[in-house]
């Protein structure tokens, strides 16, 4: 019984007028006058009733693009005219007036119609309430407005904007809707001038925005004509068969654009033929007969004259109409005054372009050349000191980096993890290096040729041996969090923070060799030992031990650059030999027995690597078979590497 | 007598340390030469400048008739066109047989494909049978080299030069460690030698320098201190001073 | 043939029994062969086995390339097995365009017009290239239609690559390990070359199907694996005759010895480089010439096979055969890699210990590292030391040295560092 009450007392309501609704409010009245096509809510028609809200210049038209876009407008089929609404339950509306956003009941949902704009219509109210939000008091709103017109700029942006401008009070932001301004100028301006100032305005400006705004304006479109057409639109002529135009591309523009004969493909050519073979004949020419190009050119040739087929193009009217067309490029951009200006300010941020990526790619050479530095660098000194060529070292970089995986099973934190790897895995591949200096290579000084040898035995069992344990999957070695990600100078510049670390890791050893070296007793011996052996050990130095030491220290420093490589590439049982030619390349190249050399030869295989790669991007194998080419070049000038020794020494 | 090899203002440095400072020296076509100095006088580098080991800084050598410049020739090309050396220590190929030895070193076309092909004449084999006689190493013709005594080694040292029938003979330090016997010897050899050609001894043993009987140089900081007999030189008050004063 | 006896008017077989004794077993194993075969004979070695054993022979002849210009003339190379596969793939692209040739103008044969030239070399070009994404030739197979050109390129591919490489590195003075780096270097740039789809040579596809002879499909594999057993046998005794003369005379002596000093040498008047150039040129063309015999009978060929670990091994055979004598390269190759295949091939027995049981499919190449170092240290003179043993032949104790005429004397006390 008093739900029944309540339902007539609901129907009452509706029932009865809304007064307090200004049915002639001007706001009403715009949306009155796109009622059907707001109804029809079509994201190909709706087009017109965005605009003339936006445009409307009233209070209100923001709040009902907003009430719109989020569904909360609805539509009194009663009265005829737009409310908002809230949803109080399934079946109630708490109405509202656009005009004043006062109160005007609550009501039953019965004669309201929701009007619910697909994605499609929301996006475009979304731009459209850019220009109010462009002011908004909130901050936040202000950004996301900027962030939209970044995504999608309309030419009613540019005024909006340029309103909202005098307004900003955030310093931040008013660059930011400056900068914008421009950019939209350049696309939008109302005149040739405000637009070639806006884009003078951005010289030398490496922003991917601007090359984004500008890169339109110089769109050109090809096309062909009898004679060059002498007018100001007209970009570079290009040449039938030249790299930016082939043949073929040149031929089918005239054919696109009704200049010549279509050709045939060789396909349909022989489809034609088969599909008119009559006993044995093709317009009276043997089948068996065409086994060449030139014979069946000349069946097709007959068959046309027949009328059975189309005409084709021969191939001299190909020739011909190439010949007598020009085919130029039509800038379609903008109008002439703004391409030049567009194309003087991209030119220029091409140089500066140039210069960034030149910068960047020093960078990333920097980079690959302490890797190649660290892999080499243990290699260098156990070559330089003892003449020992250790072919098992990329094994001890295996080594290293293992050790670090393993670590990582059992210290799941990951900084952790890297602190106790990096001196583990220097102890480690020390002890192998002392084992192996002890059981193999003493016994095979003075014969370098076989201690390649024997180290390469050991490096194919070593290898074998990790992938018995360790499988043929790649391990991961994760870095720490705080290593990820990279120091973004500016939109060409970056580099990741792993590489900065592996840089300054190499820093550090460069450091500590050089002291080890030149400032410790053990040094002095170890360059004692490298410089006549005899004469040192009458001096009372063992040179056993300091060959031991010396190895151990240089299979150590690899264990350590296998944790590095690790944790920037993977770890797989074959990684080793992957680094070991270049780390070859690097201490030949840079001379043997001095870590200035080593160091040299580091930066210059890695630049020159990297010199290449960025040549041919596609391609890091032809990158890496052109730097073992240049080396063996390189060979032939500096037979002793970058810095070599000379006089008697070199020749001992 | 002519001229066969004239070094002029040679200077050579070995990371800022001048080896050989302004060195000028002539040697005549048949003429026995002894070059003595102290340790580090250059002896060994002037050698392998003029054998084309050791490229100079400065300077030219002129060698032969034709007055050719040995700079710039590979070291096979000066040995080619008559240049012998012997090394300090015996220097000879030990897994051969002395014959093989004799043979590698008879003046015979160098090049790759003569040797290839070469099939030695039974000219060949008496030029080697003389030779070893000379020697005196007939019985061990067919021993690896390695076998030998140093003393024999030093012998089929020079007998693999003088089967290079050189014009000129670079000797370093022939008599070292040899018996006194063996001295005589080698001192024998090359002054036999010298009747016929330019030899150029660095010694230092005086005695060994005094049977030599010839003109001796002295070097003394990669430049030649005084030249002369033996007894002028060593009555020269500079020599005295750097060399026998010591 | 470690004295050198200077060239008499005898012939060489007859000089050195060594040679005499290698040909007759070689020629004994080849009737044996042939006999106890599927395609002629009684049918108890299976096919496939001959085939094994012909690829040995092959191997056999690049590990004679391999000694005489690393035992005798002193260069480690690391890059001969990149010459082994240069030969390979000279006759594989011959190997494999011919027979795609016969494929193709069987299957246009069948269509109402007579082909053109260009559909057939179209035809052949998808055919072959389709796997790399490629319908063109590439220049480099330009002569891939004659087999007397491709032939030629066998020889002539590494042999040019050989004399410009090794004229480089020599007149620089490129020497010891510095030179072996180098060579690494060469065959490392090479196989990447081969790997990229973009080589001409289908990537790392390689080529295959080459043990199918073009227009001889109607042969069975049991004849054809004995053709080139066969070929391998005479290219083996022919590769033999040709370095045992090479290094029994004046050339050999010479070579010798600039492996022991070649500073000394120089001084003796011989342009070493070009003497280093010469072996390095021949055993490269010996190299291509094996590897062309070899690839047929293994069916396929890849840039994996141009890796520097292949020269490397090829450096391991003739170590633990013996370096500084032919046969000892012989026996080493053939014995490595026969041991190698039925190690790999999985015939091996599995030893448990327990805990752990030893795969050898897994374990053989430890196996095969740990001798390798153990035969460096202890026995320099490899298997072909067992030969001195047995002729009770004494020859000079090295330990392996390079006892060149500035380091000392072969004497044991002298010897000593």
């Amino acid at each position: 019984m008093l739900r029944f009450v309540a339902i007539f007392l609901a129907c009452l309501t509706v029932s009865l007028p809304v007064p307090a609704q200004q049915a002639d409010a001007p706001i009403q009245q715009v949306l009155q006058s796109h009622r059907d096509i707001l109804l029809e809510s079509s994201r190909r028609t709706i087009g017109p009733a965005i605009d003339t809200l936006a445009n409307s210049g009233l209070p209100a038209a923001q709040d009902v693009l907003e009430r719109w876009q989020t569904k909360d407008m609805w539509f009194n089929e009663d009265s005829g005219l737009f409310v908002y609404a809230e949803e109080i339950d399934r079946d109630t509306l708490r109405i509202f007036d656009f005009a004043n956003g006062s109160e005007i009941g609550i009501v039953p949902d019965d004669d309201f119609d929701q009007l619910k704009p697909n994605s499609g219509i929301r996006s475009m109210i979304g731009t459209a309430l850019v220009q109010f939000q462009l002011s908004d008091p909130d901050r936040d709103t202000r950004v996301a407005a900027l962030n939209a017109i970044e995504r999608g700029a309309e030419k009613s942006h540019l005024a909006a904007l340029r309103d909202s401008i005098p307004t900003e009070s955030d310093e931040a932001l008013l660059q930011r809707k400056m900068r914008l301004e421009r950019l939209l100028t350049i696309r939008f301006g109302e005149t040739d001038a405000a637009r070639i100032e806006a884009i003078k305005s951005f010289a030398g400006d490496l922003g991917v925005d601007v090359r984004a705004a500008l890169n339109p304006l110089v769109a050109v479109r090809l096309e062909a004509a009898a004679a060059l057409p002498d007018a100001p639109d007209i970009g570079r002529t290009l040449v039938p068969g030249s790299e930016a135009l082939s043949r073929h591309d040149a031929y089918a523009l005239l054919v696109d654009d009704g200049l010549a004969k279509p050709r045939i493909s060789r396909d349909n050519q022989r489809t034609a033929l088969i599909e008119n073979i009559e006993d044995g004949q093709v317009a009276g020419i043997r089948v068996a007969t065409l086994d060449s190009q030139s014979a069946r050119d000349l069946a097709y040739a007959a068959l046309a004259e027949q009328g059975t087929v189309d005409a084709v193009a021969t191939a001299a009217e190909v020739e011909e109409r190439l010949a007598n067309h020009v085919f130029y490029e039509r800038y379609i951009g903008a109008p002439p005054e703004v391409v030049a200006a567009a194309q003087l300010a991209l030119g220029a941020i091409e140089n500066k372009v140039a210069v960034n990526r030149a910068f960047d790619l020093g960078l990333d050479a920097l980079s690959l050349a302490s890797i190649y530095f660290l892999a080499a660098i243990g290699l260098a000194i156990t070559f330089g000191v003892m003449g020992v060529i250790n072919m098992a070292h990329g094994e001890f970089i295996m080594m290293g980096a293992y050790t670090g995986y393993v670590v990582q099973l059992f210290i799941p934190d990951y900084t952790l993890s890297i602190m106790v790897a990096i001196p583990l895995a220097f102890a480690v591949t020390f002890g192998a290096g002392v084992a192996m200096e002890r059981l193999v290579i003493r016994w095979l000084y003075h014969r370098p040729l076989e201690t390649l040898l024997a180290t390469f035995g050991i490096s194919i069992a070593l290898q074998q041996i990790a992938k018995n344990i360790f499988g043929t999957q790649a391990r991961p070695l994760t870095a720490p969090g705080w290593l990820d990600g990279s120091w973004v100078i500016n939109d060409i510049v970056s580099i990741s923070y792993i590489r900065i670390a592996i840089f300054g890791l190499a820093l550090l050893f460069l450091a500590l060799i050089l002291f080890v070296m030149n400032r410790t007793r053990l040094g002095l011996e170890v360059r004692a030992v490298t410089q006549n052996p005899r004469m040192a050990a009458s001096m009372g130095i063992n040179p056993d031990k300091i060959n031991m030491l010396t190895f151990g220290f240089g299979s150590g420093i690899a264990g350590i650059a296998g944790v590095a490589i690790g944790l920037y590439a993977k770890v797989t049982s074959e990684m080793g030999s992957d680094y070991i030619v270049q780390s070859f390349m690097t201490v030949v190249v840079g001379g043997v027995g001095n870590i200035w050399g080593t160091l040299l030869g580091a930066t210059m295989v890695g630049t020159l690597q990297k010199g290449i790669e960025w040549l041919n991007p596609s391609n890091t194998l032809a990158a890496q078979t052109y730097m073992i080419l240049f080396v063996i070049l390189f060979i032939q000038f500096r037979p002793r590497g970058i810095i070599a020794l000379k006089g008697r020494a070199a020749e001992a | 007598m002519s001229t066969l090899l004239e070094v002029s203002g040679v200077s050579v440095s070995f990371d800022g340390f001048k080896a050989i400072n302004n060195l000028s020296f002539q040697i005549a076509d048949a003429e026995l030469r002894a070059v003595i100095g102290p340790n580090g006088a250059g002896k060994t580098t002037f050698m392998d400048i003029v054998t084309g080991k050791t490229k100079p800084d400065e300077g030219r050598i002129v060698y032969g008739d034709r007055g050719d410049s040995l700079l710039g020739m590979s070291e096979s090309r000066i040995a080619q066109i008559g240049v012998g050396r012997k090394f300090q220590r015996p220097t000879v190929f030990e897994d051969q047989s002395v014959f093989a030895n004799l043979m590698m070193a008879l003046r015979k076309s160098r090049s790759p494909f003569s040797v290839l092909f070469f099939k030695p004449s039974q000219e060949d084999d008496d030029k080697v049978a003389e030779l070893a006689g000379e020697i005196g190493l007939s019985a061990a013709l067919h021993r690896k080299s390695g076998e030998l005594s140093h003393g024999q080694k030093q012998w089929l040292e020079i007998g693999m030069l003088l089967a290079q029938e050189p014009r000129l003979l670079l000797v370093d330090e022939p008599a070292a460690g040899m018996t006194p016997a063996e001295r005589e010897h080698t001192t024998d050899i090359l002054r036999e030698a010298a009747k016929t050609r330019a030899v150029v001894v660095v010694e230092h043993d005086m005695e060994f320098v005094r049977r030599l009987n010839c003109k001796v140089t002295v070097l003394h900081e990669g430049s030649v201190l005084a030249e002369g007999s033996l007894d002028h030189v060593t009555n020269n008050e500079q020599v005295i001073e750097v060399y026998l004063g010591r | 043939m470690t004295d050198a006896a200077f060239p008499r008017r005898q012939p060489i077989a007859l000089r050195f029994p060594s040679v005499m004794i290698f040909l007759a077993i070689l020629a004994l194993f080849t009737v044996g062969v042939t006999i106890l075969s599927e395609g002629f004979g009684i049918g108890v070695i299976s096919t496939s086995f001959v085939k094994t054993l012909g690829k040995t022979l092959c191997l056999c002849l690049v590990a004679l390339a391999m000694d005489l210009v690393w035992g005798y003339c002193g260069i480690l190379s690391l890059g001969h097995m990149a010459f082994f596969g240069l030969g390979g793939y000279a006759i594989g692209m011959w190997l494999m365009y011919a027979r795609t040739e016969i494929i193709v103008l069987e299957s246009l044969a069948a269509a109402p017009l007579p082909p053109t030239p260009q559909e057939v070399s179209d035809g052949i070009a998808s055919q072959i290239f389709g796997v790399v994404g490629a319908a063109e030739f590439p220049p480099i197979w330009a002569f891939a239609h004659s087999l007397p050109l491709q032939l030629a390129a066998v020889v002539l591919v590494p042999g040019l690559l050989a004399l410009v490489f090794g004229w480089l590195a020599f007149r620089s003075r490129v020497t010891g390990v510095y030179l072996s780096i180098l060579t690494q270097a060469m065959t490392l740039a090479l196989s990447l070359h081969l790997f990229q789809n973009d080589s001409g040579l289908r990537g790392n596809n390689g080529l295959s199907g080459l043990q199918n002879l073009p227009g001889q499909s109607d042969i069975s594999q049991d004849i054809v694996s004995l053709w080139f057993f066969w070929a391998s046998a005479v290219a083996l005794g022919l590769g033999y005759l040709l370095c045992a003369w090479v290094v029994s005379g004046k050339f050999g002596s010479v070579i010798r010895a600039i492996r022991d000093d070649e500073a000394r040498v120089r001084f003796l008047g011989y342009p070493v480089e070009a003497f280093k150039l010469a072996v390095f040129t021949l055993t490269a063309v010996i190299a291509g010439i094996a590897g062309a015999l070899y690839y047929p009978q293994a069916g396929i060929i890849n840039p994996a096979e141009v890796a520097p670990i292949a020269s490397i091994y090829l450096a391991v055979w003739v170590a633990i055969g013996g370096r500084g004598r032919l046969y000892g390269a012989v026996i080493g190759a053939a014995f490595v890699s026969l041991l190698s295949t039925w190690f790999t091939g999985g015939q091996a027995p599995d030893i448990g210990l327990g805990f752990y049981t030893i795969n050898w499919v897994d374990w053989w190449t430890v196996l095969l590292g740990l001798s390798f170092v153990c035969v460096t240290l202890f026995a320099p003179k490899g298997i072909g030391g067992l030969v001195d043993l047995l002729v009770d032949r004494h020859s000079l104790d090295r330990h392996g040295a390079d006892l060149g005429p500035d380091q000392g004397a072969l004497r044991e006390q002298e010897a000593e560092k």
